[in-house]
């Protein structure tokens, strides 16, 4: 700037604010106005190249082209992005590279899958995100949940609604709806505490014998009928969700939790009075059937 | 008065005006061609306007903000549809006044979160979110479970938004066109006269916030949560019929 006031006379924008402000009227930069003139360029490269102006009820499509795949036909479209997505996901490298692991996986049986080093890692790897997306925001990051309570643990090898392949899968496949009764209107207050005596006794927690014994008539008997949907061993049923007792594995009342033998009866008494309620939903549909695969043998991985 | 460059300089009003007209000719041009060009708007059948209770519900997602965090828009990329599902129509958002759309994601997108969780998970989530998920940096919103909702002026709401051209129906014949377009059972929710009924029918058909003696702020959050992207069956539609539109 310095230089080029000196020498020659700069000329000024003619006008003058205050008596004498006055605003000198230098060239642009060069470099300026060449990167001017190339983004002119660019725009104008770019109305030829793709879709750009609104003519009447339409726009001008632009020369570029997007080939893809559609019912055995092969279509060529003017550049969008939602026919470049689809012949991204029909020739882009990484997709393919996927797809022919899902379809390998997908005419897999279970223990090929198991039994093959290089399958299990890539289902490792896609079931872990596909679990960080679509699992975890209920059964916690890995499987473990945030808390015990409405969530069960993916992690151990306790299963409700089973914890066989074909299980599993069904599972994911159509959801599921964990219901058991409330207790609260049908059985007094004592009542309830033989109950969660007897229900922790079976786990082999430490408790009241007179009152388990009680809990024990209730339970087994026609007052309580919990037997009917947890067994009278106890162990519960997979086709109906219910809950094995003797396993000390705790998926709604937070015992493990709980500071004493008092604590444990209450926390256990509180879910016979209010009953469990409790809804997974149906991923069919929204994964597809390779995903769903995927999952499965992930979480049965994962759960032994 | 002539038009020099001293002029404009010296002269605020007429800088102010002419920036603002220089200014809208960019907005005018891209804008008001999507008004008419016939493919903006995709042709896709089950996009229908929301009912009483779930516009009470949008009504909630946009006070508390929600927006400022999570689009509602999946764009056309591969690792948005692996992640969020199909990537979203213009026609899903037609009857969104204002949209939901953004582009700032702090959190995820909610475009087609309906029935991906249960209502029991959201009314967790959204009473306290690090309940469900620990490394969550998502604000509580405690007051949704203890604030009745109001819904004096579901009504009112409800024409407002038909002013803007949103389908809900008063009189017999536009009752009937909506029978028509929509299906009987689609055109009842629709009906402004029968709009507090139907809302409270909805708020008992299903148990949106765990407790169904009372409504709630949540009942209409969960609701409308539930039936964001839900509208659209893909199944029905081959993937290159929509790049058509575009």
């Amino acid at each position: 700037m310095a230089e080029q006031h000196q020498g020659k006379a700069v000329q000024t924008t003619g006008h003058a604010w205050d008596g004498d402000l006055q605003e000198f009227n230098n060239p642009l930069p060069r470099w300026w106005l060449w990167s001017f003139y190339a983004t002119v360029l660019f725009a104008v490269i770019y109305w030829i190249w793709y879709p750009a102006w609104p003519v009447a009820k339409s726009f001008t499509k632009g020369i570029g082209t997007v080939t893809y795949q559609s019912g055995g036909k092969q279509v060529t479209t003017h550049w969008n992005t939602r026919a470049e997505l689809i012949e991204e996901m029909q020739t882009g490298s990484e997709t393919l590279k996927q797809q022919a692991y899902l379809e390998k996986i997908s005419a897999a049986s279970y223990d090929d899958i198991v039994n093959d080093p290089d399958m299990m890692a890539f289902t490792r790897s896609m079931a872990k995100v596909l679990f960080a997306d679509n699992c975890a925001a209920c059964h916690g990051v890995g499987g473990t949940p945030a808390q015990i309570g409405q969530y069960p643990n993916l992690r151990d090898d306790a299963w409700l609604w089973g914890g066989d392949i074909n299980q599993i899968e069904q599972t994911i496949l159509q959801g599921r709806n964990g219901y058991m009764p409330a207790f609260g209107e049908v059985l007094s207050d004592a009542q309830l505490d033989e109950v969660a005596n007897y229900v922790l006794s079976l786990s082999g927690h430490s408790v009241d014998t007179a009152m388990a014994d009680a809990g024990r008539a209730i339970f087994q008997g026609k007052q309580g009928g919990c037997y009917y949907c947890h067994t009278e061993s106890g162990k519960g049923m997979a086709s109906q969700g219910s809950a094995n007792l003797t396993d000390a594995v705790w998926t709604v009342a937070d015992v493990p939790g709980a500071a004493d033998d008092a604590a444990r009866v209450e926390v256990v008494k509180t879910v016979i009075r209010n009953g469990v309620h409790r809804q997974m939903p149906a991923w069919r549909g929204r994964l597809s059937n390779a995903q769903i695969k995927l999952l499965t043998v992930y979480l049965q991985s994962l759960g032994s | 008065m002539k038009l020099s460059h001293e002029s404009i300089e010296i002269n605020a009003g007429l800088m102010i005006v002419l920036t603002l007209i220089a200014i809208s000719i960019g907005g005018l041009v891209e804008i008001v061609p999507l008004f008419y060009i016939k493919d903006t708007i995709e042709k896709v059948d089950g996009v229908r306007p929301y009912t009483p209770l779930e516009q009470r519900g949008r009504d909630i997602f946009i006070r508390e903000g929600c927006y400022t965090c999570h689009s509602q828009m999946i764009r056309p990329f591969r690792d948005e549809d692996m992640r969020y599902g199909h990537y979203s129509l213009a026609a899903e958002s037609k009857y969104d006044h204002p949209f939901q759309w953004g582009s700032k994601r702090t959190g995820p997108d909610l475009a087609r979160v309906g029935r991906k969780y249960s209502n029991a998970w959201h009314t967790q989530h959204l009473n306290n979110p690090r309940d469900v998920v620990p490394e969550s940096i998502m604000p509580n919103y405690p007051w949704l479970l203890r604030n009745e909702l109001d819904y004096a002026d579901v009504a009112d709401r409800m024409r407002a938004l038909k002013l803007t051209g949103v389908p809900y129906s008063e009189s017999e014949e536009e009752y009937q066109a909506n029978v028509e377009q929509f299906g009987k059972p689609i055109a009842d929710q629709l009906d402004i006269n029968t709009a507090e009924k139907n809302l409270l029918a909805q708020a008992q058909a299903e148990d949106w916030d765990g407790d169904r003696s009372r409504l709630t702020e949540m009942d209409a959050l969960v609701a409308y949560l539930q039936v964001l992207g839900t509208m659209v069956d893909f199944s029905k539609y081959d993937e290159g019929y929509f790049a058509e539109f575009r």
